[in-house]
C-alpha cells in the first residue's frame, strides 16, 4: 500500500505534511492533485517538509502527498545518448511533442526513456553463468558510436537461471533472469534506476595519469586537467566560462559528454542542440549530439529541479563510466546550484552561515566534486570522470564562499579575468592567478606522448611570463622605453606567447582544436626565436633591428598560417628565423 | 457558494493574515472590499492549513482588523487581453488607466507565465538594426535577445532606450507592421514616463506601444507584478499574434528593491545587501521570457535598463542581471560628463549572440573581425592613457601616442552620435575602418591579411599620419 497523507502548508516550493508518519528523508513523493514530483527534506514530529521539483501555484491545503517508497531516483538505460532531460531527467523533447506546447506545463509523467523504441541486443551471458553486481548481461549500440552495456545492479549477484536470445527489445523487457543466493529471482531489463544522491560503486580508484586532451593551448599546455580530475572555472559575467564550457565539451576527448546546464539561459540550450547536432565529431564523423546528454534546468525551471539537476548529471556520468567509458561532465554553474541550496535553507529557515549560503555548502561541493575519479569499475574495465565545473561569484569576488569551497575541493583552476575579456583575449584564463596541481602526474604521459621536451618548454614559456607579469609592474610606471633589451627582448617574446599562443580563436577552423603536436611545436618555435634573439642581445645588437625582421609578429600569425595537419612547416620556420636573424648581424 | 471572510487576523506591511479560510489554493487571487465601499486585490503568498498570508497590491494602509471583506476568486493572478491593447496606457496591475474603459478580452494569461521548454526555443540569430553604430557593430541586438542597459542615475540611458526604440529596424521580412512595443516603468518618475510617452507620440509609435506604468510614489506591490504583466502582453502579442515585441523595462533597480521591501515584510532571510536569496530566480523569471519558440512568428526582445547604485556595477542587482541575460550595454560617467552620447563605455559592453547574427549574409563579412578589432584597439588605448597619466603624455613610444590620437577620434566619431542619427550599418562598419586605418596595419592583429588588404588598406592609404610608422 501507498503512503498517503495531505498537505498542511506551502510556501513557494516548500510543501508541509502535519504530524505525518509516512515518509522517510530524501523519499520522492507525488504532491497534489496533479501529482508533482517532490523530495522528503525535512521530518519532524509534527511537520514532514516537502521540497516540490515544480511551480507549487494552485496547490491547496488538503490535496494529497503521495509517497513512492523509494528515494530520488534515475532511470538508466539506452536512450540517455542525444536526448535533452530537466533536472529530474525528464525527457524535454518527449514532453514537447507530447503537450504540443513550447511552454513547459506541471504534473508530466513521460517517462525518462522512450519506453517503445526497440534496441539490437546482444545478450553476452547464458544460463547457468554466475553474475555480480556491475556485470555486463547485453549490449546494443545506443548510437553510432558508443555501445550501450547494461550492467547487474550493484549489489545483486547469481547465477543466470534464463537468458534471452539476441534481438530487438524495448527497454523493459526482460532480457536476464538472475536467481541469488536464497533462491530469488530477479528479472533483468535494459534499464535499472538509481538514487542520485548516492555515488555508484567501484572497484577501487587510481591516481589520475592521463591528461583530458581539450585542444585548446592554455588548458592543454599550462593548466592540464587530468582524466578523472576536477577542474573549477571562475569568472564574473562576460568573461566566457559558458563558451569554455562549450569549447571543452565540444573538442575534449572525452568518450561521452554531459552537459549540465544549471540555472542557466534557455538561449544557451538552445545553442547547445543547435551547435552539437551540426558539429562533427573529428574522430568519428558523427554528429556531437551522439557522444552528448545535455541536462537543462534554465534559470526560469524551478528552483528544486536545479538543485537535482548536478546529481541527476553526476549519476549519468557514473552510470557510463561503470561502463568502461571517459566521460566528462560539465556543471554551467554550480554557483547556480548553490543559490538553489540557499533558497530552499532560506525557505527552511536554517540558520544561515557565510552570505546566506547554508552551513552544509562546503560539504556539499565536497560529495559534488569527489564523485569524479578515475576508476577501476566492478566489471573489471578502467574509466574515469572529469567534472569541470562553472562558478559565478557575485561581483567577481573570488573571496565568496562558493569559489573558496570550490578551490579547496578541485586541483584545477582555471582564473577567468574581466581585463582580458574585456581585451577579448580569449580564452580569459588569467595565466598567474590560475593554476593545475595535475601536471606533475601528468608529466610523465606528455614526455611519452607528445615530445621529451615538452615539460621544459611549458617550463620556459612559463617563467617568461612571470618575468613580463613583473616587468609589466616597472613598464606601467614609467613606460616600456627605458627597459634594457634584454628585458624589451622578454615583453616582446611574452606578447607573442600571449596573442600567438594562450589567444584561441574559437571561430577559426584550423584555430579551434590544436592538436598536442603542434602545441609542443610551437612552443618550440617561440622559444627558438627566443633564445638566437637573447645571443644577439648579448652581442650588443641592438633589439630594433631584431624587431624589423617582423619575425615576432609572423610567429604572431602562425597558429593561422601553420595548419594542424602540416606540422613540418614549423622547420621551416625554424630556418627562417635562423636566417633572418643571421641577416640582422651581418647588416 | 461564494464566502465572504470578515475581518483580518494580522497585518504587517503590505501583507494580511486571514485565518479559517477553506479551499484555498497558493498563488489565488482575493478581492478585499473595505467598508468604506473601496476595493483592493490581492495575492496568496502563503498558506499553512487554514492560516493565509495575503500580499495586498494597493498596500494595507486604511486596513483594519475588522472592517474588511475577502472573498477568494478561484484563480490565481490573469491579465485580459485582446489585440486592442496595443495603444493603451494600464497601471502596474494591469489596470486600464487612461480612461478608455475596460479591455474586452480575447483570451486571459496567468502572468506568472510558464517556462519555455528548452527545445523549443530557436535559438536567436537575426540582428536588429538600432542605427547606433556602438550597438550594431560592437554589442549587436539580436531579435529575441535580452540586452540590458546599465546605467546610473543621470545618465542618458532614456535618451538611448527611446532612440533604439525609435530606430529598430528588424531587416528582414519587411517586419514594420508587426513590430511593437510593450514598456513597462517600474518606480520611475512621473517626468520620465511622460518623457517615454511624449517620445513614442512624436515618432509616432504610439498606437504600437503597451505601456504599463508604476510610478515611484505608486504601491510596491503592483510594482512586483509591473514586468509580469508587461511580460504577459508581451508573450501574448509575440507568440498568438505574431508580432516581434521589444520590451522596454526600467527601472529594474527599483523592481529589485520594491521585492526586498516586500521580502522583508514577510520575515524572509535576506542574502547579499537585504535582497532575498531568491533574487536570482526571481530576475530570470522575468529575463527569461525573452526569446523565439519553433512554429511561431513573433519574437520577444528585452531591454531593461537598471540604474547601478553609485555606479556599482558589483552592486547585487546589474550583478546578478549581468548573469542572466546575453550580455549587456554600460554606460560610462566619464563619457556622460565629457558630451558624449550615448555615453557607451565600449569594453564591458557586450552582446552574446551577435557572433551568430553578425557576418556574411547578414551584416557583412568583415563585422566579426573588425569588432575583435576595435575592442583589442581600444583596451590598449586605455593602457595608453594610464601610462599617460603617469609618465605624461609626451613620453610615450610612437604606437602608444597613435593609440592615444585613435582613443580620441573613436569617442568622438563612433562612439558619439546625435540623438537622431540613424547610421546604416555599412556607415557604422566603415566608420570603423576609417579609425582604425590611423593605426599601422602591424598592430592589428585580430584581423586576417585577406580582410586587411580589402577593407584596410583603402582608408591606410588615404590615412597621412600612417606613413613610416609600421616598422
Amino acid at each position: 500500500m501507498q503512503n498517503q497523507d495531505v498537505i498542511y502548508g506551502i510556501n513557494g516550493p516548500v510543501v508541509t505534511v502535519r504530524n505525518s508518519h509516512s515518509f522517510s528523508m530524501t523519499e520522492m513523493v507525488y504532491v497534489g492533485n496533479e501529482r508533482l514530483v517532490g523530495e522528503i527534506i525535512g521530518i519532524t514530529d509534527a511537520l514532514t517538509t516537502i521540497q516540490v521539483y515544480e511551480e507549487t501555484t494552485g496547490l491547496r491545503p488538503g490535496e494529497p502527498v503521495t509517497g513512492t517508497g523509494s528515494p530520488m531516483n534515475v532511470t538508466l538505460g539506452p536512450g540517455i545518448l542525444d536526448n535533452i532531460f530537466d533536472g529530474i531527467e525528464r525527457p524535454l523533447k518527449a514532453i514537447a511533442e507530447e503537450s504540443g506546447s513550447s511552454f513547459i506545463s506541471r504534473g508530466s509523467n513521460v517517462p525518462a526513456l522512450d519506453k517503445e523504441r526497440l534496441w539490437d541486443v546482444t545478450v553476452t551471458v547464458k544460463a547457468g553463468d554466475t553474475l555480480r553486481g556491475g556485470d555486463i548481461y547485453a549490449e546494443c549500440p545506443e548510437t553510432a558510436i558508443i555501445r550501450h552495456k547494461c550492467m547487474v545492479p550493484p549489489g545483486l549477484s547469481g547465477t543466470v537461471e534464463k537468458a534471452a536470445p539476441d534481438g530487438q527489445y524495448r527497454v523493459d523487457d526482460e532480457v536476464v533472469v538472475l536467481r541469488d543466493e536464497k533462491g530469488g529471482l530477479h528479472p533483468l531489463t535494459l534499464c535499472q534506476t538509481w538514487p542520485i544522491r548516492i555515488p555508484r560503486p567501484v572497484k577501487g580508484r587510481r591516481q589520475p595519469v592521463i591528461p583530458l586532451i581539450t585542444g585548446q593551448r592554455v588548458i592543454d599546455t599550462l593548466f592540464p586537467i587530468a582524466k578523472g580530475g576536477a577542474a573549477a572555472i571562475p569568472g564574473g559575467f562576460g568573461t566566457g566560462k559558458t563558451m569554455t564550457q562549450h569549447q571543452l565539451a565540444k573538442w575534449c576527448d572525452a568518450d561521452i559528454i554531459i552537459y549540465v546546464g544549471c540555472g542557466e539561459r534557455g538561449n544557451e540550450m538552445s545553442q547547445v542542440l543547435d551547435e552539437f547536432s551540426e558539429l562533427m565529431d573529428p574522430k568519428s564523423g558523427r554528429p556531437m549530439t551522439d557522444r552528448t546528454v545535455l541536462i537543462a534546468n534554465t534559470s526560469n525551471m524551478p528552483v528544486a529541479a536545479r538543485e537535482a539537476s548536478i546529481y541527476t548529471g553526476i549519476t549519468l556520468a557514473e552510470y557510463y563510466r561503470d561502463m568502461g567509458y571517459h566521460v566528462a561532465m560539465m556543471a554551467d554553474s554550480t554557483s547556480r546550484w548553490a543559490e538553489a541550496l540557499r533558497e530552499i535553507s532560506g525557505r527552511l529557515e536554517e540558520m544561515p552561515a557565510e552570505e546566506g549560503f547554508p552551513a552544509y555548502l562546503p560539504s556539499r561541493l565536497a560529495e559534488f566534486y569527489e564523485r569524479a575519479g578515475f576508476a577501476d569499475t566492478l566489471n573489471g574495465k578502467e574509466g574515469s570522470i572529469s567534472i569541470i565545473g562553472a562558478v559565478s561569484p557575485q561581483g567577481s569576488d573570488f573571496s565568496e564562499p562558493v569559489t573558496q569551497n570550490t578551490k579547496r575541493f578541485t586541483r584545477c583552476f582555471w582564473a577567468l579575468d574581466k581585463s582580458l575579456a574585456y581585451a577579448r583575449h580569449y580564452p580569459a584564463i588569467n595565466w598567474t592567478a590560475s593554476y593545475s596541481e595535475y601536471f606533475t602526474n601528468l608529466s610523465a604521459w606528455y614526455e611519452k606522448n607528445v615530445g621529451p621536451d615538452f615539460a621544459n618548454y611549458r617550463k620556459q614559456i612559463n617563467n617568461l611570463l612571470q618575468e613580463e607579469n613583473q616587468l609589466m609592474e616597472i613598464v606601467k610606471l614609467i613606460g616600456s622605453d627605458v627597459l634594457p633589451d634584454d628585458q624589451k627582448l622578454v615583453i616582446e617574446t611574452a606578447r607573442v606567447i600571449r596573442v600567438g599562443f594562450l589567444q584561441q580563436n574559437a571561430f577559426h577552423p584550423e584555430d579551434t582544436f590544436v592538436p598536442l603536436e603542434k602545441q609542443m611545436l610551437m612552443m618550440k618555435v617561440i622559444l627558438h626565436l627566443y633564445h638566437k634573439a637573447k645571443q644577439l642581445v648579448a652581442a650588443a645588437v641592438p633589439i630594433s633591428g631584431i624587431l624589423a625582421t617582423g619575425l615576432f609578429d609572423k610567429l604572431v600569425k602562425m597558429k593561422y598560417d601553420i595548419p594542424n595537419n602540416k606540422p613540418e612547416m614549423f622547420d621551416e620556420y625554424i630556418r627562417e628565423i635562423d636566417t633572418a636573424l643571421s641577416g640582422v648581424v651581418h647588416a | 457558494m461564494i464566502l465572504d471572510y470578515i475581518g483580518v487576523k494580522e497585518i504587517n506591511g503590505s501583507l494580511i493574515v486571514l485565518d479559517g479560510v477553506q479551499g484555498a489554493s497558493f498563488e489565488e487571487i482575493v478581492d478585499i472590499r473595505l467598508d468604506d465601499g473601496s476595493m483592493r486585490q490581492g495575492r496568496i503568498v502563503q498558506m499553512e492549513g487554514e492560516r493565509i498570508v495575503v500580499q495586498v497590491f494597493e498596500g494595507a494602509r486604511g486596513i483594519s482588523l475588522d472592517n474588511t471583506r475577502t472573498r477568494l476568486r478561484g484563480r490565481p493572478m490573469e491579465l485580459p487581453l485582446s489585440p486592442e491593447i496595443l495603444g493603451r496606457v494600464f497601471s502596474g496591475a494591469g489596470k486600464p488607466i487612461d480612461g478608455l474603459g475596460p479591455i474586452f478580452p480575447e483570451q486571459r494569461r496567468n502572468v506568472n507565465g510558464t517556462p519555455i521548454n528548452p527545445v523549443s526555443r530557436v535559438y536567436p540569430r537575426n540582428y536588429i538594426n538600432t542605427g547606433i553604430s556602438t550597438i550594431d557593430t560592437l554589442m549587436t541586438l539580436i531579435r529575441g535577445q535580452k540586452l540590458p542597459i546599465f546605467s546610473g542615475s543621470g545618465m542618458s540611458h532614456n535618451e538611448l532606450a527611446v532612440q533604439i526604440a525609435r530606430q529598430a529596424k528588424i531587416t528582414d521580412e519587411g517586419g514594420e507592421n508587426n513590430f511593437c512595443i510593450v514598456f513597462a516603468a517600474m518606480g520611475v518618475s512621473n517626468d520620465v514616463a511622460e518623457y517615454f510617452r511624449r517620445s513614442f507620440d512624436e515618432s509616432g509609435v504610439l498606437q504600437k506601444v503597451v505601456m504599463f506604468l508604476n510610478l515611484s510614489n505608486d504601491p510596491i506591490i503592483e510594482r512586483i507584478l509591473t514586468p509580469k504583466c508587461a511580460l504577459t502582453a508581451a508573450e501574448y502579442l509575440a507568440f498568438e499574434r505574431d508580432m516581434h515585441v521589444l520590451v522596454i523595462m526600467t527601472d529594474m533597480t527599483s523592481y529589485a528593491e520594491a521585492l526586498r521591501e516586500f521580502s522583508s515584510s514577510k520575515g524572509e532571510i535576506p542574502g547579499r545587501k537585504g535582497f532575498p536569496g531568491y533574487l536570482y530566480s526571481d530576475l530570470a523569471s522575468l529575463y527569461e521570457r525573452a526569446g523565439m519558440v519553433r512554429g511561431k512568428k513573433g519574437s520577444v526582445t528585452q531591454i531593461p535598463i537598471l540604474t547601478m547604485p553609485n555606479d556599482d556595477v558589483t552592486h547585487p542587482v546589474p550583478d546578478l542581471t549581468g548573469y542572466i541575460t546575453e550580455g549587456q550595454i554600460v554606460l560610462d560617467r566619464g563619457l556622460d560628463s565629457s558630451g558624449v552620447y550615448p555615453p557607451v563605455s565600449v569594453l564591458p559592453s557586450l552582446s552574446r549572440l551577435m557572433k551568430d547574427g553578425i557576418g556574411k549574409g547578414s551584416t557583412r563579412e568583415d563585422h566579426s573581425a573588425l569588432q575583435n578589432q576595435l575592442f583589442a584597439a581600444y583596451a590598449k588605448v586605455m593602457d595608453a592613457r594610464s601610462l599617460a597619466s603617469v609618465i605624461g603624455e609626451e613620453e610615450l613610444s610612437p604606437v602608444d601616442k597613435q593609440y592615444m590620437e585613435f582613443g580620441k577620434l573613436f569617442e568622438s566619431q563612433f562612439v558619439s552620435q546625435g540623438p537622431n542619427e540613424n547610421r546604416s550599418i555599412e556607415e557604422s562598419l566603415n566608420l570603423g575602418w576609417k579609425l582604425l586605418a590611423t593605426l599601422p596595419r602591424a598592430e592589428l592583429d585580430r584581423v586576417d591579411d585577406e580582410i586587411l588588404d580589402k577593407y584596410y588598406a583603402p582608408y591606410a592609404e588615404k590615412a597621412p599620419q600612417q606613413a613610416g610608422e609600421a616598422g
